[in-house]
């Protein structure tokens, strides 16, 4: 704005802004040149802004441990999986509940909408979950929460934002409703759809909990569990193998500890940049619909 | 809906009233057939579960199963409720999410109206997307960070080392559950949470500044004046929500942060819940116990949705 002065309360905001700047990115930050510094200056506590002894020791045992390399590779299957999953089913439940002549929608919107305040509860799913014979299979992981209902609410907005018009015309040229779906409504819905992939994406990327309670076979174990037991739990029973002795463990298990960390975002950090504004309007459609 | 209305007036003819349905099921048998898949799901997965919750009034025994586990009715719900443990956990749930709301909840809305603020949009923007990213990091990693920085030689005690201080065991002192869990509640929501308020403030009209200013409003005076009670609304509702969560505070942060000597300030209705039910195999009493939480959080939602009524305007019903 020409003619602005800067005033005593602009350089105050601009202050708080780069503090806020720098205690978001520092902790990653420091997390980054810690797992590639030399163990005993780590230990000493003598890096603070630069790597010390810059080596990539930690990433050469993480990357060698075969349960965090499956582990990472199971992520990958869960996220895949879960994702299509989730769009196809919040697809195929949003469509329908959009279109004015499907009879009885709104009681199917009720009794769906009621679910999000009415959980079923921790144990009682734990027991439908074990007694369909889930239990240690990536259906565990990925059918429970095949559809959040918020985000089924925030694409079946989208969809009937999408002229009826449309629609009659698809009918005119003797389309049913699912080809309509097909060929008209999901071409137009992209938006929602990359928002929707984001979301779901990232939710079972960085999901734990169920893993936790459904998988008991360390063969099928996702990467945040890994991580847990290394990073919360300081459990390096299988790394030190790796490194063929106690000695060098010790000193080099911080560099571990924040190693894995920084393997496990790596993947959000790369991708976040060209995916922000699509969390950001996704975000703000979710929430002023509420 | 005024079907019952219409229902006794066509009363003679109800073989039509149902050819219409039938008629309006078979031409949208496509979109029937679509939701099908989403409706089992929806048995299966919610509805199943919440009838399931009658396993806390019975004894339940996994070899007798569901159907043949005997009666206790209120056992379990008392049992719970005269056990010494009870008010530790309640109060442990209520003061992990009042702290919550009173120190995070208000932190988005200071830093949107600073964001706001911001002249440089370039500056802004940057600002936004880097406070945006700690939202997308997992529990998991949120909390290895903690332990990895609360460590005993990690950098919060290697920084009051330098200032000459003594280190202290954070992780496993009960005093500090709390600030750690708040603190950290507050670095990884403010800068997402900012998002739904800003875009209230693009709704606000230019010419209430313009008056503002006219009346001569200082920046200050403005952003009291206009800005925030532009923003008030979704204030309200979104303070509504979470106090609908109140009872159900970070359950997957606390189980990994917490130890047991920390139990005393850590230890919440859910992770009681889990313990108990999943670790402990103690089903029936896990589930009375959650279903306690659930009602009461049921309660609170109502409570806060008639005072935010008397008090403002706003409310979710």
């Amino acid at each position: 704005m020409p003619g602005k002065k800067f005033d005593a309360f602009t350089l105050f905001n601009v202050l708080i802004m780069l503090a806020a700047i720098v205690v978001t990115l520092y902790p990653l930050y420091y997390m980054a040149i810690v797992s590639i510094s030399d163990g005993n200056e780590v230990m000493r506590g003598s890096i603070g802004w630069f790597p010390k002894g810059v080596n990539f020791k930690a990433y050469q045992i993480i990357f060698a441990d075969p349960s965090i390399v499956r582990a990472y590779a199971n992520t990958f299957l869960y996220t895949a999986v879960g994702t299509t999953i989730n769009l196809l089913l919040t697809a195929l439940c949003a469509y329908p509940l959009s279109r004015k002549t499907f009879y009885g929608r709104n009681l199917f919107t009720l009794l769906i909408v009621f679910t999000m305040f009415f959980d079923g509860g921790l144990i009682p799913r734990y027991l439908v979950v074990n007694s369909i014979g889930m239990m240690n299979t990536i259906w565990a992981i990925v059918l429970p929460p095949a559809i959040n209902v918020w985000y089924m609410v925030m694409m079946r907005t989208f969809f009937q934002s999408i002229p009826g018009e449309l629609h009659e015309s698809a009918y005119m040229d003797g389309a049913h409703d699912g080809k309509v779906f097909l060929r008209v409504v999901l071409p137009l819905s992209l938006p929602i759809m990359a928002t929707m992939v984001l979301f779901y994406a990232v939710w079972h990327w960085n999901s734990f909990f169920p893993a936790l309670i459904y998988l008991n076979d360390k063969a099928w174990y996702p990467l945040q569990i890994i991580l847990r037991n290394i990073v919360v739990e300081g459990d390096m029973a299988q790394q030190s193998n790796a490194l063929g002795g106690d000695l060098g463990t010790l000193v080099i298990a911080n560099n571990i500890k924040y190693g894995v960390v920084i393997v496990a975002v790596l993947p959000i950090l790369l991708v976040y940049p060209f995916l922000q504004k699509y969390f950001v309007k996704g975000a703000m459609v979710g929430s002023l619909k509420g | 809906m005024s079907l019952p209305v219409l229902e006794s007036a066509v009363q003679p003819q109800k073989g039509i009233r149902r050819r219409k349905v039938m008629l309006a099921l078979a031409r949208n048998s496509y979109l029937y057939a679509m939701f099908a898949l989403p409706a089992l799901y929806f048995i299966v997965f919610h509805y199943v579960p919440m009838f399931g919750n009658l396993i806390a009034f019975e004894d339940y025994n996994v070899v007798q199963g569901f159907f043949h586990s005997d009666w206790v009715g209120l056992k379990f719900f008392r049992e719970f409720m005269t056990d010494p443990y009870f008010w530790k956990l309640v109060r442990n749930t209520l003061l992990l999410s009042v702290y919550t709301i009173l120190f995070s909840f208000p932190a988005p809305v200071i830093f949107a109206l600073l964001l706001n603020e911001l002249r440089l949009s370039l500056f802004k923007r940057f600002v936004q997307s880097v406070t945006y990213l700690p939202h997308f990091l997992s529990t998991v990693v949120v909390a290895g960070m903690l332990v990895n920085f609360l460590s005993i030689d990690g950098l919060f005690n290697q920084l009051i080392q330098f200032f000459g201080g003594q280190k202290i065991q954070f992780l496993n002192e009960a005093g500090w559950f709390r600030t750690i869990y708040v603190g950290s509640e507050i670095w990884q929501g403010t800068g997402w949470g900012t998002i739904i308020y800003l875009a209230a403030l693009t709704a606000i009209d230019p010419q209430l500044y313009e008056a503002a200013r006219m009346d001569g409003a200082g920046r200050l005076r403005q952003m009291w004046s206009v800005t925030l009670p532009g923003m008030a609304p979704v204030i309200i509702i979104l303070l509504l929500l979470n106090l609908g969560h109140i009872m159900s505070v970070g359950f997957e942060k606390i189980l990994l942060l917490y130890t047991g000597s920390t139990y005393e300030t850590a230890d919440v209705i859910q992770t009681y819940v889990y313990r108990r039910g999943l670790l402990d195999a103690d089903l029936s009493y896990a589930t009375a116990v959650s279903i306690f939480q659930s009602v009461l959080a049921f309660v609170l939602v109502v409570l806060a949705n008639q005072v935010a009524r008397k008090v403002s305007d706003t409310s979710l019903w």
